[in-house]
């Protein structure tokens, strides 16, 4: 029997880790991800969940020991925020290179200075070159599934994978989350079975020094991985929606069937832009909605797809590269160059540190798009 | 192992583990070997846990790949019973 909860976005996550039958938790407590590991920490005390909590002196060491679970064959979690994040930094490109599939939960928080509590993207788009796969939830229901499709991907190419929430918007806000029978998940997730683990009666040394003759072949071995985890994830999704009935996909359409230009935005934000969406629909406007529910590896296909049926591409970002622009505006861009329809593509930088992202605010940045100029970078709201 | 296994990527496992063990062979990087004195030893199994390389072998007493062998002298610092012994084996020319 599935059941439903009134539960936040953090306890989602909890949850998902819960069910997906974590066997090793390291985390250390950071705003606004705290509450994810607080349940998991209670979920392992009282017995719920048959798992190890391993209470650790930062996040660094959280994801080193993480790395060390899935090195001994055991299925790892954990989760961070923002300064967190970026403190694991060195050992996310360990958790990759090394090819150990651990599951992280990453509540998207602005960086400081100035502290800063609220959501944007910066955070995890600092991470894109570590090789983690990268899924970007926009309810608390994505949020729970995912992490169980993330488990299953990411065991099945061997990398660890990232499942993004925004801060508060998500994290904190009560949502109906229904979670389906124990047995139907086990079966959906069977236990993590790599084929290389430390063994005592086979040791062997882990990410030992490699010679130049052979790094790069390691390093195409990832690669290789990425483009199959496009196929996998995808595979996945099919799955669990014929399991449990919910689809997300890799690039989410929404109303796009008709759709004569398109709004591209990653988060929580895009559930504001469906509803804008739905409103300048009734204004007449043929306008639809790509979410980007995968950042790595790249959907560069359906971007390209989506972008020779339109005319006109608006893409939405919650963070900057600075000295540049927005990064899915700048990736997307990227993936264009090799299309054969290149519409002209607008980037609009919002919402950095938690600022509100309303329905006026997209309607809004949709109604410059048509008189800006393509080569301006946009920040849309900053006062000046 | 022989090295003829690996011609390309996909000869390799996927990460660094058995690459280091089969492909290169720490052995050559040696300055110094440790020498085994078997009537001091306890048994004790402290020197196989301490190898970075993983190329002590523990059967009734500890037994040493010299191809993967680094030299690194961990062994012998930790073995409590001063067993392991290191040897120069710089050849001067
Ligand atoms: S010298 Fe170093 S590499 Fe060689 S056996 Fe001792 S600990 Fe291992
Ligand atoms: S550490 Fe020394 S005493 Fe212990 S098993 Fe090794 S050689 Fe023997």
């Amino acid at each position: 029997m599935s059941t439903v909860k009134v539960i936040t976005g953090n306890h989602a996550a909890s949850f998902g880790a819960r069910d997906s039958r974590a066997e090793v938790i390291a985390a250390y407590p950071i705003t606004p991800q705290t509450q994810i590991v607080e349940l998991l920490s209670e979920f392992c005390a009282d017995g719920t969940l048959k798992a190890k909590f391993i209470k650790v002196e930062s996040e660094h060491s959280a994801m080193a020991a993480c790395i060390g679970a899935s090195a001994a064959g055991v299925r790892a979690y954990t989760a961070t925020s923002a300064h967190g994040l970026a403190l694991m930094h060195e050992m996310l490109h360990w958790a990759a290179n090394g090819r150990h599939p651990v599951v992280m939960a990453n509540v998207n928080r602005a960086m400081g200075p100035p502290w800063s509590i609220w959501t944007d993207q910066n955070d995890s788009l600092a991470q894109r070159d570590t090789g983690w796969l990268q899924f970007y939830c926009e309810s608390n229901q994505e949020v729970y599934d995912t992490t169980m499709i993330a488990f299953k991907a990411c065991e099945q190419v061997l990398l660890p994978g990232m499942l993004v929430l925004d801060a508060f918007i998500l994290s904190h806000t009560y949502e109906p989350v229904e979670m389906p029978d124990q047995e139907l998940i086990d079966e959906f997730l069977p236990p993590f079975d790599p084929p290389y683990k430390m063994d005592l009666d086979d040791a062997r040394a882990f990410g030992a020094l490699t010679t130049p003759e052979w790094y790069m072949e390691l390093r195409y071995l990832i690669q290789e991985a990425h483009e199959k985890a496009l196929v996998t994830v995808r595979e996945v999704e099919k799955e669990f929606g014929e399991t449990f009935g919910r689809y997300y996909g890799t690039l989410e359409l929404y109303r796009c069937d008709d759709a004569e230009e398109v709004i591209l935005i990653a988060g929580s934000t895009a559930s504001t832009a469906k509803d804008a969406v739905d409103i300048m629909r009734k204004g007449g406007r043929k306008i639809g909605l790509a979410r980007i529910k995968l950042f790595r590896p790249f959907p560069n296909e359906e971007i390209r797809d989506i972008a020779s049926r339109v005319n006109k591409m608006i893409v939405i970002d919650r963070n900057v590269s600075f000295g540049n622009q927005g990064i899915f505006f700048n990736e997307i861009k990227a993936s264009l160059y090799s299309a054969k329809n290149r519409p002209p593509v607008y980037g609009f930088v919002a919402g950095l540190g938690g600022r509100d992202m309303k329905i006026d605010d997209i309607t809004g940045i949709v109604e410059q798009a048509d008189t800006c100029d393509i080569e301006e970078i946009l920040w849309w709201g900053v006062k000046l | 192992m022989s090295e003829a296994k690996f011609r390309g990527a996909h000869d390799l496992p996927p990460c660094s583990i058995s690459v280091t063990h089969e492909l290169t062979k720490t052995g050559n990087w040696r300055n110094s070997k440790p020498v085994f004195h078997k009537e001091k030893c306890i048994q004790c199994g402290i020197c196989w846990k301490v190898c970075p390389n993983a190329c002590i072998k523990l059967g009734e007493y500890p037994e040493w790949d010299m191809d993967y062998c680094k030299g690194c002298a961990v062994c012998a610092e930790e073995c409590p019973k001063d067993a392991i012994e290191m040897e120069d084996e710089r050849v001067m020319v």
